[in-house]
């Protein structure tokens, strides 16, 4: 069981995750956030799309730290910058993953994916699960 | 020895059915342990037994016996089975050796190859990203272990969400979750009738997985919700189109985990039903110490018939 990752939740968030979480962790965070924005993004934005967790210095620290490793670029906006992630040779290396990914079952082994594939009915019954609806106790785990 | 030496290898048979009601029944950390020990256990048993099935007949081989300083006539009759078995078991470790080895490559170079693929790139921390609009999101394993994800899967997902994704990884790297999965498919390469273990085994590991996510995060309906989002979002791009042929028509395993999710955390670690634990300890016990007595028996009649060989090596000419 991994412990000290994420400090309590009844803890202070203005500064008390910051120092409990590794720095790699938040800045893992901070570029998903980039990725899954359309637009580049201030670090008040940022700050924003995380849920308020960090403070708005920590945010623009580790997007500081960030573009020094080139994992992402940023351009001029108003008076600070609007940060995106830089984009790799994209086409070859997703379909060299799915290649890699598609080529046989043995991948368990190697990977250990985060979502297994959906019948139509657990996609069915996963609808009413997420809808909050009891499915019913059919299934007893 | 005869019968004894059959034991492990039919034992599989018995124990994976067992196996799989028992491990539902425990909580995911220990049914991860429980089902990897009993395939490591079943499967090295078999082996064992396959071993001294095969040498007891190699001593018979006159060239074999000479080397060994013994004399095959003071070896007992055995049963007329025991030459063909042999030659079986011969043909079988010989086989198994290939595979295990021929595995064990294939998986190295695997990861190998996913390493170098994601060493350059968008990074940050343990986190590679990869640009694809299907969501996929795995745990890759090594040193550093990395969270590999896709951006269709970081879109699908809320901000919240997409923590529960990367402590779930997280877990399945410090956990070393693969450990587990690597040492079953050597068992599951050893006795093929151990494969029923593996669907049980990757149940629990992601169980497990979702737990940690779930202290970490402080929030089960957060990280069922997560897990249940991100299926659906593979579902809908149609990046899992294959349908399974092993799902029945009961719900497979990404439900059952989010409702597990959803229900109140299990009732603190309630042991198997004690006839279910009984009969799998049976079941190891019977298979290791089977194994263990027929190579005991053989290497007795062995240290016979060597015995018997140094008296007889005066008058012996050949």
């Amino acid at each position: 069981m991994p412990d000290g990752q994420i400090d309590e939740p009844a803890h202070d968030p203005v500064d008390g995750r910051t120092d409990r979480r590794p720095a790699g962790e938040l800045e893992a965070s901070v570029l998903a956030a980039l990725w899954a924005a359309d637009a580049p993004l201030t670090p008040g934005s940022v700050q924003l799309e995380l849920g308020g967790g960090l403070a708005r210095t920590t945010v623009t620290t580790i997007l500081t730290r960030l573009h020094a490793k080139g994992a992402v670029t940023r351009a001029r906006s108003g008076r600070g910058y609007a940060y995106a992630p830089a984009q790799d040779s994209p086409g070859l290396t997703a379909r060299r993953m799915h290649a890699e990914l598609d080529k046989d079952e043995d991948r368990g082994t190697v990977l250990a994916r985060f979502v297994s594939d959906l019948s139509p009915e657990d996609e069915q019954l996963l609808r009413t699960l997420l809808e909050g609806e009891p499915a019913g106790g059919e299934d007893s785990v | 020895m005869i019968y004894a030496v059959w034991l492990p290898l039919l034992m599989p048979f018995l124990a994976v059915p067992v196996a799989r009601r028992g491990a539902e029944q425990l909580p995911p950390r220990a049914a991860a342990w429980a089902l990897t020990a009993l395939a490591l256990v079943l499967a090295l048993s078999s082996t064992a037994a396959l071993g001294t099935l095969a040498l007891a007949g190699a001593l018979r081989l006159p060239f074999v016996a000479r080397a060994a300083h013994l004399s095959p006539r003071l070896l007992g009759g055995g049963s007329p089975a025991t030459v063909p078995a042999a030659t079986l078991a011969a043909l079988a470790l010989t086989g198994l050796g290939a595979l295990v080895l021929d595995r064990t490559r294939c998986h190295l170079r695997e990861l190998r190859t996913a390493h170098r693929q994601f060493h350059s790139g968008a990074s940050a921390g343990d986190l590679c990203v990869r640009r694809d609009d299907r969501p996929e999101a795995y745990a890759l394993p090594g040193r550093p272990g990395r969270i590999v994800v896709t951006t269709g899967m970081l879109r699908a997902l809320s901000a919240g969400e997409r923590e529960v994704l990367f402590a779930h990884e997280r877990a399945h790297l410090t956990g070393r979750h693969h450990v587990f999965l690597a040492a079953t498919e050597l068992a599951v390469a050893l006795h093929p009738a151990l494969r029923g273990l593996r669907a049980p085994l990757s149940y629990a590991l992601e169980r497990w997985a979702d737990e940690s996510a779930a202290q970490a995060t402080g929030d089960r309906a957060l990280t069922a919700r997560a897990v249940g989002r991100a299926a659906l979002a593979a579902r809908a791009a149609g990046s899992s189109a294959r349908p399974r042929l092993s799902l029945t028509a009961t719900a497979g395993p990404v439900p059952r985990r989010v409702t597990a999710l959803l229900n109140t955390p299990a009732p603190a670690a309630r042991l198997l039903p004690g006839s279910l634990a009984c009969l799998l300890l049976a079941c190891v016990a019977v298979s290791a110490t089977a194994a263990l007595d027929a190579a005991t028996d053989l290497h007795a009649g062995i240290e016979v018939a060597q015995g018997e060989q140094g008296h007889a090596a005066f008058g012996d000419g050949d």
